[in-house]
C-alpha cells in the first residue's frame, strides 16, 4: 500500500459523501433518500478510519471507538426512520415526499 | 497486490453510490447501497481496521439492509413515477451544486497532513480496550439507553393501535 | 518456486479439496439422512439404486440435470438467477476459516518437490484473527440469498416465506454469537486454532463441560439457522406450498439444497471446534496430530449431524411464533446470562 493510501480514501470519502447528498436533493422516494442519508454516515465512516490511519498507535483506535458507536447510532436511527416510514404509508398509502406538504405555507 | 484491491474496490464502491442514485426502483437501490456496504468494508479492512470491517458487514450490510429490504417488500414500494418537476434544469443545478461542494470538500480534505505508520494494530483486542476504558465509558452507556429508546419509539411508531 | 507462489499453490490445493470433500459430503448427507429418516420411521428408505441404495444421490443429480428449467414469466430474471448463487457463495466463503484437523507435516518421499516436502499445512484455509467473527458476518449475508429469493419469484407465497425465513434466520443468529461469546471469553481469541488449542488434552478440557449452556443455545440455534425441524416452517412440505423455493427447479433448486447442507455441515464442524475439543481425541493416549485429528473432527461432526437427522425423524414444527418466542424471549437471555457467568468466573473465580 502506498503512503497516498489515506489521501485517496480521503478522496473517495469527500466524493461518497457528496454522492448522498445529491441522492437526497435528487430523489423523490422516502426510502431511497433515507437510504442516501446512510450513504453520507458510511462516507464520515470511511473518513474517520482512514484518519485513524494516519494518526498511529494509542491515538488512533480512538477513531475506531467513533466509527463502532457511530454504526451504532445509525443502527438505531434506521430503526426509527423505518418505523416513521410505515407510519406515513399507511397514511397516506404513497411514499412520495411531495404528498407531505401538510405544513407548506 | 494490496493497492490493486484497494483501488479497485474504491472504485466499485463510487460506482454502486452512482447506481445507487440513479436507480427508479428503491430494491434495486437497496441491493447496490448493499454492494456498497461490502465493498466498503473491504476498504477499511485495506486500511488497517479487520474489526470494523467485519462489524460493517455484521450490522450494516447483515441488520440495517434487511430492515431496509423488509419495509420495501412489505409495504410494496412501488417504482417513482415520472412528474413534472424531474425537469433537466433542476436536476443540472443540483448536480453542479453539489460538484461545487464534492471540490470544496475534497480540496480541504487532501490538505490534511497524514502520515502512514506500519506499525498498526486495529485487532479487536487493542479496540476493545479503548473501548472498554473509562474514556468511552459515559458514551458507551448513553448509547445503549439510545438504542433502547429506539427500540421502544419505533415499536410504537409502527404500531396499528396501542 | 518464489514462496508466494508456494502459498498460492497450497492454499488453492486446500481449496479444491475442502470443496470436493464437502460437495461429495453433501450428496452423501441426503442419501443417509433418507435412510436414517427411514429407518426411525419404521421403514427402509432407498434401497434399489445400487447396493444399499448407495447410487441414489447421482441418480437424483442425473434427474435433477434433466428436468426442466424455467423462469416465471412476471419475475425478476436477474435476481431469480442470483439468489441460488449467493445462497451458494455465502455457505461456501465460511468454510474457508474453518480447520478440519491439526497441523499436517507433509511427508519427504522422493519424488516431492523441495518446497513441499516436509512441509508444514495447517488444514484451514485462512487462519484469520477475527475467524469467528467472519463466519457471523458471513452468516448475516447468507439471509439475503433467502430475500432475494422470495421476492423475486414475484409469488405471494414465495415472499411471505422468504420473508419469515429471513426473520426466523437473523432472530437466531443473535443467540448464536452470544453463545460464542463465552467461548471467546475462555480461549482469550477469535482465531479457531487458539480455541481448539485451547481444549487439547483430554475430553474434561473440552468447552462442552463449563459452557454447557452455551452448547445448548448453541445447538438450538444452529438448528433455526440453518431451517431443519423443528424449525423449518419456511420451508416445510406443506407449509405456504414450498415457502422461498416455491418457483425454483432443477439446478438452481439443487444449488439452494446444496447450500442449506453444506451451511448444516459447516455448522456442525463449527460446534465440533468450539464445544468438542476440534481434533483433540479426548483421550491421553490416543493421538490426536495430524491425520488421527482429522478423523475425529468427521467422527464428532458426524454424531452432531446424526443429531440433526434424529430430530428431524422425532420431534413436530413449531408454530412461528412459538419460533419467535423461543428466539427471542428463551435463547438471548440464556446467552446473556451465560456471558455474565463467564465473565464473573473469569473476573474472579478462577484467582
Amino acid at each position: 500500500m502506498t503512503e497516498a493510501a489515506v489521501q485517496h480514501a480521503l478522496l473517495l470519502s469527500a466524493l461518497l459523501f457528496a454522492v448522498g447528498a445529491l441522492g437526497v436533493f435528487i430523489r423523490r422516494n422516502l426510502i431511497t433518500i433515507f437510504m442516501c442519508v446512510e450513504l453520507m454516515l458510511n462516507a464520515v465512516n470511511l473518513a474517520f478510519i482512514a484518519f485513524s490511519r494516519s494518526l498511529g498507535m494509542p491515538d488512533g483506535l480512538d477513531g475506531q471507538v467513533l466509527v463502532f458507536f457511530v454504526m451504532t447510532v445509525a443502527a438505531a436511527e434506521a430503526a426509527v426512520g423505518l418505523a416513521i416510514v410505515i407510519a406515513l404509508h399507511r397514511h397516506k398509502d404513497t411514499l412520495d415526499v411531495d404528498a407531505f406538504s401538510l405544513l407548506k405555507w | 497486490m494490496d493497492a490493486i484491491v484497494f483501488y479497485g474496490f474504491s472504485a466499485l464502491t463510487l460506482l454502486a453510490a452512482l447506481v445507487m442514485v440513479t436507480q427508479r426502483s428503491p430494491t434495486y437501490s437497496a441491493f447496490a447501497f448493499i454492494v456498497v456496504l461490502c465493498s466498503l468494508s473491504v476498504v477499511y479492512g485495506m486500511l488497517g481496521s479487520p474489526f470494523i470491517a467485519v462489524l460493517q458487514i455484521v450490522v450494516y450490510a447483515g441488520a440495517i439492509m434487511v430492515l431496509f429490504l423488509f419495509v420495501i417488500m412489505l409495504l410494496n414500494v412501488r417504482e417513482e413515477a415520472r412528474s413534472a418537476r424531474d425537469g433537466w434544469v433542476l436536476k443540472g443545478v443540483a448536480i453542479a451544486l453539489v460538484a461545487a461542494f464534492a471540490l470544496q470538500m475534497a480540496s480541504v480534505l487532501m490538505r490534511a497532513r497524514t502520515q502512514f505508520p506500519r506499525d498498526f494494530e486495529a485487532t479487536a483486542a487493542r479496540v476493545a480496550e479503548v473501548l472498554f476504558s473509562l474514556r468511552f465509558l459515559y458514551v458507551f452507556e448513553a448509547t445503549s439507553i439510545l438504542i433502547l429508546a429506539a427500540l421502544v419509539g419505533a415499536v410504537v411508531l409502527a404500531k396499528k393501535d396501542l | 518456486m518464489t514462496p508466494l507462489l508456494a502459498e498460492l499453490v497450497i492454499a488453492v490445493a486446500k481449496i479444491l479439496v475442502i470443496i470436493g470433500v464437502l460437495l461429495g459430503l453433501f450428496s452423501g448427507m441426503t442419501y443417509l439422512e433418507r435412510r436414517f429418516l427411514a429407518f426411525m420411521q419404521f421403514r427402509l428408505g432407498p434401497n434399489r439404486t445400487g447396493p444399499w441404495g448407495l447410487f441414489q444421490p447421482i441418480a437424483d443429480g442425473i434427474k435433477l440435470f434433466f428436468k426442466e428449467e424455467y423462469v416465471p414469466e412476471a419475475a425478476n430474471r436477474w435476481a431469480f438467477l442470483a439468489a441460488p448463487i449467493l445462497s451458494i457463495s455465502t455457505a461456501l466463503m465460511a468454510i474457508a476459516v474453518i480447520p478440519y484437523g491439526g497441523p499436517l507435516t507433509l511427508p519427504s518421499w522422493g519424488f516431492m518437490p523441495e518446497w513441499l516436502a516436509g512441509r508444514q499445512v495447517s488444514l484451514q484455509i485462512a487462519d484469520l484473527d477475527i475467524g469467528l467473527l467472519y463466519i457471523f458476518a458471513i452468516s448475516s449475508l447468507g439471509v439475503y440469498g433467502i430475500v432475494l429469493a422470495g421476492w423475486s419469484s414475484n409469488n405471494k407465497y414465495s415472499l411471505i416465506g422468504g420473508l419469515r425465513s429471513s426473520a426466523q434466520m437473523f432472530s437466531y443468529e443473535l443467540s448464536l454469537g452470544l453463545s460464542w461469546v463465552g467461548v471467546i471469553m475462555l480461549a482469550g481469541s477469535f482465531k479457531i486454532q487458539t480455541i481448539v488449542e485451547s481444549q487439547m488434552g483430554g475430553f474434561w478440557n473440552w468447552n462442552v463441560g463449563p459452557q454447557f449452556v452455551a452448547f445448548m443455545v448453541y445447538f438450538v440455534a444452529a438448528t433455526a439457522e440453518v431451517s431443519r425441524i423443528p424449525f423449518d416452517l419456511p420451508e416445510g412440505e406443506a407449509e405456504l406450498v414450498a415457502g422461498f423455493h416455491t418457483e425454483y427447479s432443477s439446478m438452481k433448486f439443487a444449488l439452494i439444497q446444496m447450500s442449506e447442507y453444506v451451511n448444516m455441515i459447516t455448522v456442525a464442524v463449527l460446534a465440533t471446534n468450539m464445544f468438542l475439543g476440534g481434533w483433540d481425541s479426548g483421550l491421553p493416549f490416543l493421538p490426536s496430530q495430524g491425520l488421527y485429528g482429522v478423523v475425529w473432527v468427521g467422527m464428532k461432526a458426524f454424531a452432531i449431524l446424526f443429531v440433526f437427522i434424529w430430530l428431524r425423524g422425532t420431534l413436530p414444527r413449531f408454530r412461528y411464533d412459538q419460533l419467535m418466542d423461543v428466539g427471542w424471549k428463551v435463547l438471548i437471555p440464556l446467552a446473556v446470562l451465560n456471558i455474565l457467568g463467564t465473565s464473573a468466573w473469569i473476573a474472579f473465580g478462577s484467582k
